[in-house]
């Protein structure tokens, strides 16, 4: 963790050593090595993987032999991700929307890891979370200052309690999470979708399953709410404040509180807890509901921020993508808050890069999963760049079905 | 056994194990909760619900009388469970009465209607075959320990190259579309095996964690896939057509009524399965690579010292695992002749949840599968029907029936017990 | 055939676990290896089948120096261990746990052929009077038999010599008897067998020779004909020579902990506290001794409250503590030091504030509200670290990377650190340096001056002797003998340890 491995941390870079100590021991504290070097390496590594892809299938000109052609492709592909998430306006908005609900059901994943638990329900929770707050959406009328936080707070309960069931299953029976969240995940959507066919749901006058709108009054204010061109919507909402905010409250509770220490004690050493007086089984349920509240959480947003109705995909692969995210950012707040960040950069860039060039918007998904094998591979990524293994912790341990 | 048992501290042995007692309880009170549902919901309907067999044949039944009789029967089931239990009949009571819900429920819902019993039937053997290559491929691995959550990415890849190389290889000199389709298959079988192998390599060489494995396969294959569909296929409609697998009718066994329209007018692939069930079952118990698969997965370290090299048997079972999943993705393509992006749309995360409910055992998992794929071709049927039922909660079914065998509530289903631990020799 | 070990030496860092050791072993003849915990034997064991790799000396069979990398290798060279822990695979039958790895087959070596190798186990089962079913399946037979299945496999693969680390270990008496008729039968059938034990009754028993391992080296080898358990049991445990913790004379108080009939039993109802009775008064120290397995876990494991206590109570100071959680345990001024340091007393992902905050962050001053006050505890750690000894650059650097030494140093500054009546303290020492034993020693003698009751669990017998004023020994889940420490001697307890002698405790 820190200067009393002695083993040669290696810093960012050998011949470094003799800058000025000061800024060493900032790296040391902030564990430079695996929460800076080693995201940003695997990046870089993807982005060669992902370019060699990008190469290799474009087979017009492969045919042609215009090797020119393909590397100026690969460059006009990779600077249009960037210029086109962060190079306008328009694009920074629309990296936050697809930021915005990343990041918590990203923090989702990581309250559960944390605590020892593989949570792979954040899609199901974002279900639970997002179809409650639609239904106070569209349901009431009253001032935005009480139903949007009214709507925020039932995504909350929703979605937790969506994820409390399976900790409580887990706590008392002892069934695997992994399984549990998977079906608990396909329920949801089916719940979802026989749901939006109600009447209590259905948008009147629809035959496809699609809710009612929420109220103008109970969505989510815009973040950029000078911008008052009608031609150029900025679409970006303060759920990526509650998504901040969502980052802080994990900040606070691992960091802070007592029952947060409790989750880390459970999901470091589960005996250390029980030795020291601490109950697995409520931890487990309670890891569970806040993680689920947390999805809840980004699923409300995501419903009355930026999609102000819910259809059969509203939350689409956000739980998944989540996952990826909470790697990237080695389960903690600040990082899964830059992870999400860079995922929307890709996404709102991918976006540009798919009209300016022939690489399909696609790539993002190859992308991202390649930076998911160089974050959870540590090993292999300092394989491919030289560097010297130095103990990683690793993200979580699968602990088998259980018996 | 021994002659001289110990005696001095050990307790008296129930017969029972306090598990035991508990499910059987859990059982009993099962029943009861499903008389009270027979009696109070599938009453409802009068009318009579007229299956359509074969040949113009046809069966009726009364869906309150049944329902009636249905309710009544689980009723004393659940008395006889509660107070003495059926001992190794319990299974058997057990499928029987879901039989009697299950003929009840569609009586139930389809009253006063026409309804193909056999089509039904039929659909349920297809819509379970992907299932059954993806839950083999998933026991595979998972009986010599490695958990492979990759499966979903797996089947895709084998959807997505079998149309491919199937499309290519059908223009290649000499080549007709049928058999330049079984060349995509091949290939298909080859590029699953290649990402099984990443799998293990990445699993035991580097040592990350085998569900984030896993998923880096499924999230790897579905982004590669989709972004090759749009890159090449979309621009090259003839790399994405090959032509669909008639069903391959099996002469005289085609003939038997009922089961011959079934089993046995299917396409290659479902024989294909039912292949595939028997040898992997035969292998896996009766031949010395089934004894080291399972003794991998139980305790490694036990066959370790007697010699079994723990580390290249996970590698092969992998692998091979990853080319049955590569055969079982080019279903999609036999089926529809071409693919489309992530195609298998969450089926192998269903063949995952296949295995646990099957019990890691081939043949379990057929069960399980066909289970649950007759629970989506009911939910299709009658949707078409327009009974008003809502579709989801038939296709839930299958869902939460694995959340009640993962969690014990009926019997416990157990993994093997060195299944994702990486293993180190000493 | 005939191995031999010559002059084996085998160093891990900071300990030679074996140091110039020579033994041999004939065939037909029962060598009995004995030495307290922690002497080697395992270790020794390990280099010969090929786990460990010696750093000097040779292993020998029929005179040929022999070169074991793998298990494997030991097994072709005709070794067989039957091990402690049972290497079997709970869910196969006798026989595929036998013919794992050998299996016959047919069908060109794809099938397996279980009726041969169900003939096969049944044939060596009978010659050597075991009685064993090839189909039992292994989770439902006792341990006894289960240890049978491991010595068919060791024959089936034509083991001239067999080792049996610790075999009587989860044995019950009855068992124990049994066992020792096929030791006899294999003997006849002219194998060696190397016996590896603790208890030496059953050495003087069954064995022709016996060696005496102590702190890594062979000192000293008898013939279990004319030798005196005494004598074997001085041999093994020699003089208290190390460990001098100089404490003077202190009267006990009042009773402070107070057991009846305390009784723990496993899940299939197994005894492994049988009916204790004992108490604990303040300023005294109350040292249990007995072989590791005799029930000292499960003992302190249900009095704090992490195991469920079948009969009996516990009191301290009249208060009834039996069905109490680690809590409330901990709450009425109860310290526990855990037996397994890395598995519960540390996190090892925590640094040193965090786990000295481990058992008192729920409380002030360690928190306010819903939160943990950080800074105090900062405070406090920095307090501590200073005041124990610890051995760390700063408080905030993480316990893994701290020494065995400082890291019970934590556990020990954490549970010390606040008023007490009872202070339990499981292998407190174990594989630490002299310096943080000395040190701990020291911290459990004054807490005693100061009037606490003081439990100390130890395997190491020289330990409980230099702490205890009272030493109780537990002998398969019994507490058999309680003996004031002044009155008896290392000779007296070994023996109380190895079961060989029962007083009317």
């Amino acid at each position: 963790m820190t200067a009393a491995t002695v083993d040669g941390n290696p810093a960012p870079s050998g011949p470094e050593r003799s800058s000025p100590p000061k800024l060493i021991a900032f790296f040391d504290r902030m564990d430079a090595y695996n929460n800076v070097l080693l995201p940003l390496l695997a990046i870089v590594s993807a982005l060669i993987v992902g370019a060699l892809i990008i190469g290799v299938t474009d087979i017009d000109r492969i045919k042609d032999g215009d090797i020119g052609g393909i590397l100026s492709t690969i460059k006009d592909a990779y600077l249009a991700l960037p210029s086109g998430a962060l190079g306008s306006l328009r694009g920074i908005s629309e990296t936050i929307v697809s930021a915005t609900p990343l990041i918590l059901a990203g923090l989702c994943f990581a309250v559960a890891a944390r605590s020892g638990l593989f949570n792979i329900g954040a899609t199901g929770q974002m279900f639970a979370g997002g179809m409650a707050a639609v239904w106070v959406g569209f349901s009431m009328n009253g001032p935005g200052i009480i139903q949007v936080p009214l709507a925020l707070l039932a995504g909350i309960i929703a979605g937790g309690i969506w994820g409390g069931i399976v900790g409580l299953l887990k706590a008392r029976t002892g069934a695997h999470e992994v399984i549990t969240t998977i079906m608990t995940n396909y329920i949801a959507g089916l719940l979802t979708l026989w749901l939006l066919k109600t009447e209590a749901f259905q948008q009147p006058g629809k035959d496809n399953p699609i809710s009612k709108t929420v109220s103008n009054e109970g969505r989510l204010p815009k973040l950029f709410f000078w911008n008052d061109d009608p031609s150029q919507p900025l679409r970006a909402h303060w759920g990526f404040l509650v998504a901040l905010g969502g980052a802080v409250f994990m900040w606070w509770l691992f960091e802070r509180s007592k029952i947060g220490f409790e989750l880390r004690t459970f999901g470091s050493n589960a005996d250390a807890a029980r030795y020291a007086g601490m109950k697995p089984a409520t931890l487990t349920t309670l890891a569970m509901f806040i993680a689920g509240g947390l999805a809840g959480l980004g699923g409300a947003s995501q419903i009355i921020g930026t999609n102000f109705n819910a259809t059969e995909s509203f939350a689409g692969s956000i739980g998944f993508d989540a996952i990826a995210v909470a790697l990237l950012g080695r389960n903690k707040p600040t990082g899964i808050v830059f992870a999400a960040l860079l995922f929307g950069i890709l996404e709102a860039g991918g976006r540009k890069m798919q009209l300016e060039t022939d690489v399909p918007l696609d790539v993002v998904l190859v992308l991202r999963a390649l930076i998911v094998l160089f974050i959870a591979a540590p090993a292999l990524t300092k394989l491919i760049w030289r560097l010297k293994s130095e103990g990683s912790t690793s993200v979580l341990q699968f602990r088998g079905w259980g018996a | 056994m021994s002659t001289t048992q110990t005696t001095e501290s050990v307790a008296v042995p129930s017969p029972l194990t306090f598990e035991e007692k508990r499910h059987a309880r859990n059982l009993g009170i099962a029943y009861i909760l499903l008389a009270g549902i027979t009696s109070i919901f599938l009453t409802g309907h009068g009318g009579t619900a007229t299956f359509n067999l074969d040949g113009g044949r046809s069966f009726g039944l009364p869906a309150q009388p049944l329902a009636w009789f249905v309710a009544a029967s689980l009723a004393v089931v659940a008395g006889v469970q509660l107070w003495r239990g059926f001992g190794k009949w319990t299974n058997v009571v057990l499928a029987m009465a879901s039989l009697l819900i299950f003929m009840s429920f569609l009586s139930w819902a389809a009253a006063g209607l026409e309804f193909s019993f056999i089509g039904m039937l039929a659909s349920a053997v297809t819509f379970s075959t992907p299932l059954i290559f993806g839950a083999c491929a998933g026991i595979m691995c998972e009986r010599s320990g490695v958990v492979n959550i990759a499966i979903e990415g797996l089947l895709l890849n084998g959807a997505f190259t079998s149309a491919f190389v199937g499309s290519l290889a059908s223009g290649w000199p000499g080549m007709g579309p049928k058999s330049g389709f079984w060349v995509g298959v091949v290939a298909a079988m080859i590029t699953s095996a290649l990402f099984a192998w990443l799998l293990a390599w990445l699993a035991i060489r580097f040592k990350v964690d085998q569900v984030i494995v896993g998923f880096f396969i499924n999230f790897f294959v579905l982004g590669l896939t989709s972004f090759l569909s749009s890159r090449v296929l979309t621009e090259n409609p003839d790399y994405n057509d090959t032509p669909t697998l008639g069903a391959w009718k099996i002469p005289l066994l085609e003939r038997i009524p009922v089961l011959g329209q079934i089993l046995f007018q299917q396409t290659v692939f479902v024989y294909g399965a039912y292949i595939l069930v028997a040898v992997f079952t035969w292998f896996l118990f009766r031949t010395r690579w089934g004894l080291r698969t399972r003794a991998v997965g139980e305790h490694p370290r036990a066959a370790d010292t007697l010699g079994v090299n723990v580390l290249r048997l996970r590698y092969r079972n992998v692998i091979l695992a990853g080319a049955i999943a590569g055969f079982g993705g080019a279903w999609w393509t036999a089926t529809l002749g071409r693919f489309n992006e992530n195609i298998t749309n969450g089926r192998g995360f269903i063949a995952l949840a296949v295995v646990i409910v099957g019990r890691w055992h081939p043949v379990g998992a057929l069960s399980a599968a066909l289970l649950f794929g007759l629970f989506d071709s009911v939910a299709d049927k009658l949707s078409l029907l327009n009974t008003g039922l809502p579709s989801e909660f038939i296709k839930m079914t299958p869902y939460l029936m694995t959340i009640v065998v993962v969690a014990g509530f009926v019997g416990r289903s157990r993994g093997p017990k060195a299944a994702g631990q990486p293993y180190e020799s000493q | 055939m005939e191995l031999e070990l010559r002059g084996i030496t085998k160093r891990f860092p900071g300990v030679v676990a074996n140091d110039d050791v020579n033994l041999h072993v004939r065939g037909g003849e029962v060598l009995a290896l004995v030495g307290e915990n922690g002497a080697g034997k395992s270790t020794l064991m390990n280099v010969l089948y090929g786990l460990y790799k010696a750093d000097e000396g040779e292993i020998l069979i029929d005179g040929v120096p022999q070169h074991f990398t793998s298990p494997r290798d030991a097994i072709a060279a005709g070794i067989g261990m039957v091990h402690q822990h049972f290497m079997l695979v709970p869910v196969f039958t006798v026989a595929e746990n036998v013919v794992m790895g050998v299996e016959p087959t047919t069908l060109g070596g794809i099938k397996l052929d279980l009726a041969t190798a169900r003939e096969q186990v049944r044939t060596i089962s009978e010659q050597y009077g075991m009685h064993l079913d090839p189909d039992a399946l292994i989770e439902d037979m006792p341990v006894g038999l289960q240890q049978r299945v491991e010595i068919i496999k060791v024959l089936f693969r034509h083991a001239e010599i067999v080792v049996f680390d610790e075999p009587t270990a989860v044995l019950t008496p009855q068992e124990i008897d049994d066992f020792f008729v096929i030791v006899e039968s294999l003997k006849a059938d002219g194998k060696g067998i190397v016996f590896i034990t603790h208890k030496l009754r059953e050495a003087i028993k069954v064995a022709d020779r016996i060696e005496v391992l102590r702190r890594g080296k062979t000192v000293g080898d008898s013939d279990p004909k004319t030798v005196k358990d005494t004598e074997l049991a001085e041999m093994m445990v020699g003089r208290p020579v190390d460990l001098v913790v100089s404490k003077e004379q202190h009267e006990p108080g009042a009773v402070v902990l107070s057991l009846r009939d305390f009784t723990v039993r496993d899940p299939s109802g197994r005894l492994l506290v049988d009916h204790l009775n004992l108490e604990v008064r303040a300023g005294e120290i109350v040292g249990i001794a007995g072989v590791q397995g005799n029930g000292q876990t499960e003992l302190i494991d249900a009095l704090v409250g992490l195991r469920r206590v079948s009969d009996g109570t516990a009191l301290l100071e009249g208060q009834d503590i039996t069905t109490a959680n680690p809590r409330d345990i901990h709450h009425h001024g109860v310290a526990h030091i855990p037996e397994d340091r890395q598995r519960e007393g540390i996190v090892k992902d925590f640094d040193i504030t965090e786990n000295l905050a481990l058992t008192g962050y729920y409380k002030p001053p360690l928190s306010k509200g819903v939160s943990i006050d950080w800074k105090a505890a900062h405070t406090r750690a920095e307090h501590l670290v200073e005041q124990f000894d610890i051995r760390t650059p700063s408080v905030d650097t993480g316990v893994g990377t701290l020494s065995g030494g400082n890291q019970q140093k934590v556990i020990v500054a954490r549970e010390l650190s606040r008023d007490l009546k009872l202070a339990i303290a499981c292998q407190p020492t174990r594989g630490i340096d002299v310096g943080s034993i000395e040190y701990i020693h020291e911290r459990i003698v004054a807490l005693r001056n100061a009037g606490v009751a003081v439990l100390v669990v130890s395997t190491e017998l020289d330990e409980v002797m230099a702490l205890a004023d009272r030493v109780v020994v537990m002998y398969r889940g019994r507490m058999v003998a309680d003996l004031p420490r002044a009155s008896t001697t290392h000779n007296e307890v070994g023996l109380y340890m190895a079961g060989a002698k029962e007083s009317a405790a």
